[in-house]
């Protein structure tokens, strides 16, 4: 009988590599191609070399004054002069260590628990639920000891993390509630659910914000006037549920029903069946829809200043209506968007790598 | 002696339906302690949806099904009792993607039968090296090919330490080479004298090892008999015509 044997596998042929080839195949392929690299490259010419020299080259970054801006480009001391007041908005100045530290303690957590291999990651994602909203709650409002710093002086970056990420964590546990809620075989939890995410989804930002605002007090008798702050929180932590609820419906959905049944052919109970093998694979195809549902909560936060809190935008905003810095409109919002960009922009990033590593190669 | 002790598993004149279709019709099955059942049938016909209902991954709507001196109910704690005593094989494995190997077979003891880590580690170990795949333990499901997976999650089932074990087509989804790597593990383990109820259209393992056939038709059982009698004398014309077709070439 003949043997037989398998052909060797070879490498593929090398053609054209090297940023050589990828030009030629990707800009330059033909006549047609090589007209629109060419008019691409011109347009981008014409519009970023002058945008370099006026943000950077021509710029002036040091001063105290309109005055110290006399090159011609962008004025960057209007931003550095107000530095403080884009971060802090009214907090008092000698406690700025105190939402420095907050936030100091906030990136070592976060870091700490998405590194992968570090030690302690249990402890320490218990402490930051339970201990870090304490410790913080206290540094940025007072409390033991520190000065109590009411919540009408907190604004600018400060208090748009503080909103944003308030708004993500409580966010992200009630949505996968109402959407196992939602999903439930019990007509009455099912019926709340429905009628909450609807409600809340139905509903203008805006609307919930203003009427939060202004609405509610007239509810309360007086005295117990909940804080302002508080209550434009809890409007975005239901508006946003009922969103992430959507999201995480979605993704149980897309599981397949033999997931389900061999988690219940095995006797796992329902919270284990959920918590053990449902929700760890259901998050996992839901991120980039729970990421693009936090980007846009991170981005809403601006709209609290309906209700007269000044986030960074208004900060921006109000520093612009300053007599003595008028004309500066470009710098002050370039600005704010930056700021505004960088967090958005590391939240796609992270979970654009959480996907990666999160791959198991096979999806059931 | 009652019922409870001879048989493992009743069932006493169950019906199903979806909606206004009637699946199940007057079935009627007791299984004794180490039998071996095979069901065949067209598609159809009901053979899935009555194992199905025996660990109540499908519910009936009337007669009894008794399981191990339980009765099956909607009492969640029944049919919590049930499933821990009842393994079952899917024919798309249901293998958790996210989890390795070992920890597709050490989740359910660790987290049903409140086991020790290491204890269940141990056990599962045990039945990898029983299903002959000890050294993918630490492979996700993605990585292995279907007859493996299969096997691994015969394991998984087997871990549980099952006093039965149902096959829901467990070869109908697996490549032609790989149909015989699981067909031996089941070969094994009934030789060991673990009840089993296989829903399977291998017609060669029913031969070997079943203890009893049973053809389902139009939500019946038709016919069931020993192997010998079944393949050689089928009593009704149906179970002829279907033995013609499947045995045919």
């Amino acid at each position: 009988m003949e043997k037989f044997t398998p052909i060797e596998s070879r490498p593929a042929p090398l053609v054209e590599v090297g940023i050589i080839g990828w030009m030629r195949r990707n800009l330059f392929s033909s006549i047609p191609n090589t007209l629109v690299t060419l008019f691409t490259a011109y347009m981008l010419w014409i519009v970023l070399v002058p945008f370099i020299n006026w943000a950077f080259i021509s710029s002036d970054w040091f001063g105290t004054s309109r005055e110290d801006c006399s090159s011609g480009g962008a004025c960057w001391v209007f931003v550095t002069v107000r530095w403080n007041l884009f971060m802090y908005g009214f907090y008092p100045e000698d406690s700025y260590w105190r939402p420095n530290l907050a936030f100091i303690l906030l990136i070592v957590t976060i870091a700490w628990l998405s590194i992968p291999n570090l030690p302690f990651k249990k402890w320490v994602g218990i402490a930051a639920i339970t201990v870090y909203p304490v410790v913080a709650y206290t540094l940025l409002y007072g409390g033991f000891g520190l000065e109590v710093i009411p919540t009408h002086r907190w604004g600018g970056l400060m208090l748009t993390l503080v909103l944003a990420l308030i708004g993500i964590v409580a966010a992200i546990p009630i949505g996968i509630l109402l959407a196992l809620g939602r999903r439930s075989e019990m007509p009455v939890i099912k019926m709340v659910c429905v009628i909450f995410i609807e409600f809340w989804r139905g509903v203008p930002l805006i609307t919930i914000l203003f009427m939060a605002s202004v609405m509610l007090p007239l509810f309360f008798a007086g005295g117990t006037d909940a804080d302002k702050l508080m209550r434009a929180l809890i409007g975005i932590i239901m508006f946003q549920s009922a969103y992430m609820a959507e999201v995480v419906r979605g993704g149980l959905q897309a599981l397949s029903k033999g997931q389900f049944e061999g988690a219940d052919a095995l006797g796992l109970s329902y919270w284990q069946k959920m918590n053990l093998v449902v929700l760890p694979q259901a998050l996992k195809i839901m991120i980039p829809g729970i990421v693009n549902t936090l980007i846009s909560l991170f981005k809403d936060t601006s709209l609290i200043v309906i209700i007269g809190l000044l986030d960074v935008l208004g900060m921006v905003r109000q520093a612009l209506s300053d007599p003595a810095w008028l004309g500066y409109p470009a710098e002050g919002y370039l600005f704010a968007a930056f700021m505004f960009w960088i967090f958005c922009f590391s939240m796609s990033r992270y979970s654009i790598y959480l996907e990666d590593r999160l791959n198991t190669g096979h999806r059931n | 002696m009652t019922n409870e002790q001879e048989f493992i598993i009743t069932l006493n004149n169950v019906n199903k339906w979806y909606g206004q279709f009637h699946v199940l019709k007057d079935i009627n099955l007791n299984v004794k302690v180490g039998e071996r059942i095979v069901i065949c049938g067209p598609s159809g016909s009901g053979k899935s949806t009555m194992i199905r209902c025996i660990n109540h991954l499908e519910e009936h709507q009337e007669g009894d099904i008794v399981v191990d001196g339980v009765v099956l109910n909607n009492d969640l704690k029944n049919i919590g009792q049930i499933r821990k005593e009842v393994g079952m094989v899917f024919q798309h494995f249901n293998l958790f993607p996210h989890l390795t190997v070992l920890q597709n077979c050490t989740l359910a003891p660790i987290w049903v039968r409140k086991m020790p880590q290491k204890e269940a580690e141990a056990i599962a170990m045990k039945y990898l090296e029983r299903v002959k795949i000890p050294e993918q333990a630490n492979k996700f499901p993605g990585q292995l090919s279907g007859g493996q997976q299969q096997r691994v999650a015969i394991a998984r089932s087997l871990c549980m330490n099952p006093r039965v074990m149902l096959f829901d087509e467990p070869t109908s989804a697996l490549d032609p080479e790989m149909i015989k790597e699981v067909l031996d593990v089941m070969v094994e383990l009934a030789q060991e004298g673990m009840t089993m109820l296989c829903v399977t259209h291998e017609m060669g393992f029913a031969k070997k090892v079943a203890d009893r056939v049973i053809f389902m038709d139009a939500g019946q059982i038709v016919e069931e008999n020993e192997p010998e009698e079944f393949f050689n004398n089928p009593q009704s014309d149906r179970t002829k015509l279907f033995l013609s077709q499947v045995l045919g070439h």
